[in-house]
């Protein structure tokens, strides 16, 4: 087995190996904003009529009329201090606005790639043991439905759906029904939360709002995830080891799930790494439609207002978790495949 | 008394692409309780496909399309999987070639036991674990209570098939079927292995079809042995008689073609022996390797102060067991790796100062050059044969010209008996025996002096095998080219090179004349090697 001592060091190095990276990051981030069209002093100044010295002051408040190497180490200053500024838009400092809604994006995505796992994996299986068969057929036509549906439309047919035709969803406005009792904060997961505090009936009510947006993001990731594991699966029931177990008469169930499934996630762990990371940031438009507040919707309305702190601090945030994403990906391929070697 | 197993008159077919494809186009024969029966014939002829027949694993585009298959007298011919996964393991096991790819990589052997025990039996966990215990036991592996954890890919090769033949009897079967079971293997982990599991057949009194293309094999460990050809056995007999007094005359191409402790490259394709050119061995040496030392990380050296000599236009033999150290030698020869320490002097020059990296671009890379194993892996697979033999001219003659270029090549493969019309195939279109030709072709293009071949005939079929050897050999007295030549297999060495070097664990451990040694080998080690060999005597006189 792995011990710990040699996993906690790699974890170290691949953590410090990332940092360049990071940097590098921060900087294109910072460059691009400036670039981009659009002064945020015009966009927050008072009104459409506001005179030039007003302008002057919002620029000089927000330290824009200083050169663009002083703003950058000014920039850097402030993140190795841990802030990341104050958002125009808000007005508050948005490391507090980022943690406040992040729980609400990683709960969609983790609730969303649960769902999608649990249907990809079976359906990837069956298609793979009945290679174009019927049911792969259909999965296929699934996987197709969900790649090339965006995901507005799908949300919002959801909606219509469910919310507007059978009235069985809650209406699509956050994370729960505004006259539901709010669990104590714990650690922002809703679920969570409210299971902690014994309070089923504000669980119930999060979940149902939760369960519309994570379905439509559940169905746009569903071909990736039940693709692979198809292909996976396709290529590992020809190996050698699977005819080893039919030819001494394991069970053919055993031979699916143990000798088959276990060796074809090696490679949909590493999918899976990657779908997080694109659900995580990618879900802007599920969160619109469903009015999430999450920090993706966070980052599209700071862009929008050309607000720099909030779309470098999201920019940051993603990287970051990107490269947490991978380094658990490894730990658990380690962790899956004896083979690999701790070095 | 009903034989265990008949086999009669079996038909197989394979839908593919192109049509139906018949495997297998008649075939019987039976096994008795106790008994052991060969299958010898070389790829495409239906050995395996006759086992999977036996099985019912044949995969979902084959099926036996008519004949019988019958287990204790059952009809098993068209049995669907509820009767033949309570038979598979516990009444009729099979074993495979290449014994690392037939067990789960990432499961623990002891539990990969525990699961065929469990299949089979209704005990508990910890009964399983404690009967995979016992059988690791019995299959002779050593600390076999710390092995219960291990991967398939912290074993050797050689312990990897006998967990394999662990799980194969764990529930006491009463026919094993062993498809090219020691294929790949050394010689004197062949012998443990083969010893093993024949030692295991007599004292259950099992009945074993032994699947493979080495006919010496089949000689030492069957009572009877069926030749195989496209499909069809052409026939049957004890050992003595196969090839004492073979009949067919395919079988007799095979037994000819096969190397043996007396035979001559001539002698394997039946043609004149060509005019022998003697080695210059009193010329001065083109190769000179002292001291030659390769360290890989922390282990142990792959290679411990080597020293020999290569005379212009001789044949030089490096055998030994797997991590004997002979393909590193053979590597830092060409400067595809560099070496620890230590020197090599081809002619003039100390070619162990140049860097690996660089000796591409230095004018001695034409001069020495490579076969390699696997003439299909070692191709690129978008190069048409012409594109892999004219590449070398390029890159290391510099000729441009196309038409140039055209007529070199087809020079090239001409002398390596490589059809013309060849030429414009892409390596999937070759046959396994064309690509080692057009493999060959390649190295001598740029006119080398010094060819290196790493095991050149491992991976063809022995008919095929004998023309390729009859190929380099008339090509090196032709052109007084000198050999590297490295081999598992040591009739092939003996055959083809004047001198031989023994190699242990990264060391020399005997060198001399490759007849001498062959006949007297000195050392204890040699000794063991030959000894394992197996063969089977012919009588003289088939031609």
């Amino acid at each position: 087995m792995v011990g710990v001592a040699p996993l906690a060091r790699r974890a170290g190095r691949r953590l410090l190996s990332s940092l360049p990276a990071l940097f590098g990051v921060v900087i294109f981030t910072f460059l691009l904003m400036r670039v981009l069209p659009g002064d945020p002093a015009v966009f927050f100044a008072s009104g459409p009529n506001a005179g030039q010295a007003e302008i002057e002051e919002i620029r000089r408040q927000m330290g824009l009329d200083k050169p663009i190497p002083e703003q950058l180490v000014r920039y850097l200053w402030d993140i190795g201090h841990g802030k990341l500024g104050r958002s125009m838009g808000t007005g508050q400092p948005v490391v507090t606005d980022l943690a406040n809604r992040l729980p609400a994006s990683l709960e969609l995505t983790f609730t969303a790639l649960l769902l999608a796992l649990s249907l990809a994996l079976p359906l990837g299986i069956i298609a793979a043991l009945r290679p174009n068969s019927a049911v792969d057929h259909a999965v296929r036509l699934l996987c197709t439905l969900g790649v090339c549906v965006p995901t507005f439309v799908s949300g919002l047919l959801f909606i219509y759906a469910f919310y507007y035709l059978l009235g069985i969803a809650p209406d699509p406005t956050g994370r729960i029904d505004i006259f539901a009792s709010q669990p104590p904060n714990v650690t922002g997961f809703l679920l969570i939360d409210s299971a902690l505090a014994g309070d089923w009936e504000a669980w119930w009510a999060a979940a149902s709002q939760l369960i519309l947006p994570a379905c439509t993001m559940a169905l746009f990731v569903l071909a990736p995830l039940a693709r692979m594991t198809r292909a996976s699966m396709l290529a590992v029931m020809t190996s050698d080891f699977i005819r080893t177990g039919d030819a001494l008469g394991l069970s053919r169930r055993r031979v699916v799930l143990v000798y088959g499934l276990r060796n074809a996630l090696l490679p949909v762990i590493t999918i899976m790494g990657i779908v997080f990371s694109t659900m995580l940031g990618a879900n802007v438009l599920v969160e619109k439609v469903f009015s999430w507040p999450g920090v993706a919707s966070y980052a599209l309305d700071a862009l929008l207002a050309s607000d720099y702190a909030p779309v470098q601090g999201f920019v940051l945030l993603m990287a970051g978790i990107f490269v947490l994403v991978n380094l658990t990906v490894d730990i658990l391929y380690g962790l899956a495949d004896p083979r690999i070697s701790i070095e | 008394m009903t034989p265990l197993l008949t086999v009669e008159d079996v038909h197989v077919s394979f839908t593919t692409r192109h049509g139906v494809v018949n495997a297998l186009r008649g075939v019987s024969f039976a096994v008795d309780q106790g008994e052991t029966l060969g299958i010898v014939g070389e790829s495409g002829s239906g050995k395996s496909v006759t086992a999977l027949a036996v099985m019912r694993l044949l995969d979902r585009a084959g099926r036996v399309t008519s004949g019988r298959i019958r287990f204790r007298g059952e009809d098993i011919t068209a049995a669907g999987r509820s009767v033949m996964q309570p038979l598979r393991g516990a009444a009729m096991s099979m074993i495979f070639q290449n014994p690392r790819a037939a067990l789960n990589p990432i499961r623990p052997i002891g539990d990969q036991i525990a699961d065929v025990l469990r299949a089979h039996n209704d005990i508990s966990r910890r009964q399983a674990s404690s009967q995979a215990l016992e059988l690791l036991e019995a299959v002779r592996i050593r600390d076999a209570r710390e092995r219960l954890s291990a991967y398939p890919h912290e074993l050797s090769g050689g312990m990897c098939q006998r967990v394999m033949i662990a799980m194969a009897i764990a529930c006491e079967p009463s026919l094993l079927i062993a498809d090219e079971p020691t294929t790949g293997l050394d010689v004197t982990t062949q012998q443990t292995v083969m010893e093993l599991l024949t030692d295991i057949i007599h004292r259950r009194s099992m009945g074993l079809i032994l699947i493979t293309h080495d006919l010496g094999l089949a000689a030492r460990y069957c009572q009877r042995i069926a030749v195989m050809e496209q499909g069809l056995k052409v026939e049957e007999a004890p050992p003595e008689n196969l090839f004492g007094a073979p009949q067919h005359a395919y079988t007799k191409r095979l037994v000819a073609a096969s190397p043996t402790k007396h035979s001559r490259v001539q002698d394997l394709v039946g043609e004149p022996a060509p005019p022998s050119v003697e080695p210059k061995l009193d010329s001065r040496p083109l190769l000179q390797v002292s001291s030659l030392k390769k360290v890989f990380g922390q282990s142990a050296p792959a290679v411990a102060d080597v020293s020999f000599t290569l005379s212009e236009g001789e044949s030089l033999g490096l055998v030994g067991e797997s991590g004997s150290g002979k393909s590193t030698i053979s590597r830092m020869i060409c400067r595809l790796i560099d070496q620890t320490e230590g020197t090599i002097r081809y002619e003039e020059t100390s070619i162990s100062d140049i860097a690996s990296r660089d000796f591409h671009c230095h004018p001695l890379r034409r001069t020495i050059q490579l076969v390699f194993q696997d003439a299909g892996e070692s191709l690129n697979p978008r190069f048409s044969a012409f594109d892999s033999i004219a590449d070398p001219l390029r890159n290391l003659l510099g000729i441009t010209d196309n038409q140039e270029l055209r007529r070199r090549a087809s020079d090239v493969a001409e002398r390596c008996g490589l059809p013309h019309e060849l030429l414009d195939r892409f390596p999937h279109q070759l046959s396994g025996g064309q690509r080692a030709r057009v493999g060959i072709a390649r190295a001598i293009a740029p006119g080398p002096r010094l060819l290196v071949l790493d095991e050149p005939t491992a991976a063809l079929d022995v008919s095929v095998q004998a023309v390729i050897l009859h190929l380099l050999d008339r090509l090196r007295r032709e052109t007084g080219l000198a050999f590297v030549f490295v081999s598992h297999d040591l009739n092939v060495v003996r055959m083809m090179c004047e001198r031989t070097i023994v190699l242990q664990a990264g060391k020399i451990v005997e060198e001399g004349s490759s007849e001498e040694l062959f006949r007297e080998p000195k050392t204890e080690y040699t000794a063991a090697l030959l000894a394992a060999i197996p063969h089977f005597e012919q009588r003289h006189g088939i031609f």
